[in-house]
């Protein structure tokens, strides 16, 4: 499976961020977006999740399911944690195993927080989280769900040291099962044969 | 099946925990309490202007709210992957709305009956009026819908989409009323304007949900 996206161009309010961007990331192996601020790559991660349009180029899956759309085949984590408040971490990770194509169950919420460091707050209220621990239980729902790609925006906001080395590993191992992560980010990951593509500064 | 499920629980619960249904309910209430307070104490007028004082009441009662149906899941990120969820965005949308539609319209209908001797309105034809409401609100439910998917991303939404729904409610409004007063006593005929009725939800759960779907997708862009 590998990812490729060829000549992409993306207009945000009138301004061309980028054009002419072209790349391939194949299973295994990951993509880190780097840039200053307002070079375009959250754009970028939308644009590939289906909710930007692209002024120019395309970019497509291959090996994929030609059935579904690239967001439909990828887990995006944009810079909301999208959780409900009123729901408790396990009611909002069983929904979007369910909404996403996994299998909803009290164990897979509960695999899916251990792996995050999480598994005690598997009953609480989202809105007693906090900040560093909404984004943990937000990275679980990479976890719930099976997909071939992750776009991720900034996935390490608000997490302390510990969680960024635990998550590093969650990624390393996604990527050792065939997965393929783009990610949006300021922080080195620590990602071992990642590859970088920098966005030119903002105009 | 499980997914739709699933949308339809996560809905009822959040609507439930926060408290929305009751809060509506009470809205009702105040509405149809305040009415005679401005209209004076003639009960045969009170009568005769009871099933359009239900009906703007529940207009009023429904539309509350629901300029939140898609901009709480805009605002938290949930929309972002609904989008890309196994279930088509159409399909989200009448979920959505069969959700709102029962912790907030089916209160409001069990109640009225309450709220229509309150009005001095008869007391047989109490049920009807009910009907009229039930076959009446998934209508307006589902026109809100659009406005709310039109203003999902404007920050003081909730006015805008008042003032491009409720024009639009006002087939659903004559025929309601029609219904209902012909129930309650009138010369003309009940069930001709109650099919309308029936009819005009039937239409809007048929397409408003793409409507509302398509506004979501292009505004958002």
């Amino acid at each position: 499976m590998r990812l490729r996206a060829w000549d992409l161009a993306i207009e945000r309010g009138g301004r061309r961020l980028f054009s002419g961007l072209s790349f391939e990331i194949s299973a295994g192996s990951a993509l880190i977006v780097a840039g200053p601020n307002g070079a375009g790559k959250s754009s970028l991660l939308r644009a590939l999740s289906g909710f930007l349009p692209v002024q120019a180029g395309g970019f497509a899956l291959e090996g994929g399911d030609p059935e579904r759309t690239l967001g439909e085949q990828a887990h995006y984590l944009g810079h909301a944690d999208a959780l409900k408040s009123a729901l408790t971490a396990n009611e909002n990770l069983a929904f979007w195993a369910g909404a996403l194509g996994g299998e909803p169950s009290r164990e897979a919420s509960r695999a899916a927080l251990a792996r995050v460091g999480l598994a005690h707050v598997i009953d609480f209220p989202a809105r007693a989280l906090s900040a560093g621990q909404k984004r943990r239980v937000a990275l679980a729902r990479l976890l719930v769900a099976d997909r071939p790609l992750w776009l991720l925006d900034e996935p390490t906001t608000a997490l302390d040291a510990a969680a960024q080395v635990a998550f590093t590993a969650i990624m390393q191992s996604y990527l050792d099962g065939g997965g393929i992560v783009v990610a949006a980010t300021h922080a080195p990951l620590g990602l071992s044969g990642a590859s970088v593509l920098r966005l030119g500064a903002a105009a | 099946m499980t997914a739709a499920l699933a949308l339809f629980l996560r809905e009822w619960r959040i609507a439930r925990r926060i408290g929305g249904a009751s809060v509506g309910a009470v809205f009702f209430l105040i509405l149809v309490a305040i009415m005679p307070f401005a209209l004076g104490p003639d009960l045969n007028l009170l009568a005769r202007l009871g099933p359009a004082i239900l009906w703007i009441a529940a207009l009023l009662a429904t539309l509350l709210g629901l300029d939140r149906l898609f901009q709480a899941d805009q605002d938290d990120g949930s929309l972002d992957v609904m989008m890309n969820g196994s279930l088509p965005l159409e399909l989200v949308v009448l979920i959505k709305c069969a959700a709102h539609w029962t912790t907030s319209a089916l209160p409001l209908i069990v109640v009225s009956p309450l709220f229509g001797l309150m009005l001095a309105m008869a007391p047989a034809p109490l049920a009807l009026v009910a009907a009229t409401l039930l076959a009446g609100t998934p209508a307006l439910t589902m026109i809100g819908a659009i406005g709310a998917a039109i203003t999902v991303s404007l920050r003081r939404g909730g006015l805008l989409m008042a003032v491009l729904v409720l024009p639009l409610t006002i087939p659903v409004l004559i025929f309601g009323v029609a219904a209902a007063s012909a129930a309650s006593g009138g010369a003309a005929p009940f069930l001709t304007p109650f099919l309308m009725l029936c009819a005009l939800s039937l239409f809007a759960i048929a397409a408003a949900p793409f409507a509302a779907a398509a506004a979501l997708r292009h505004v958002r862009e």
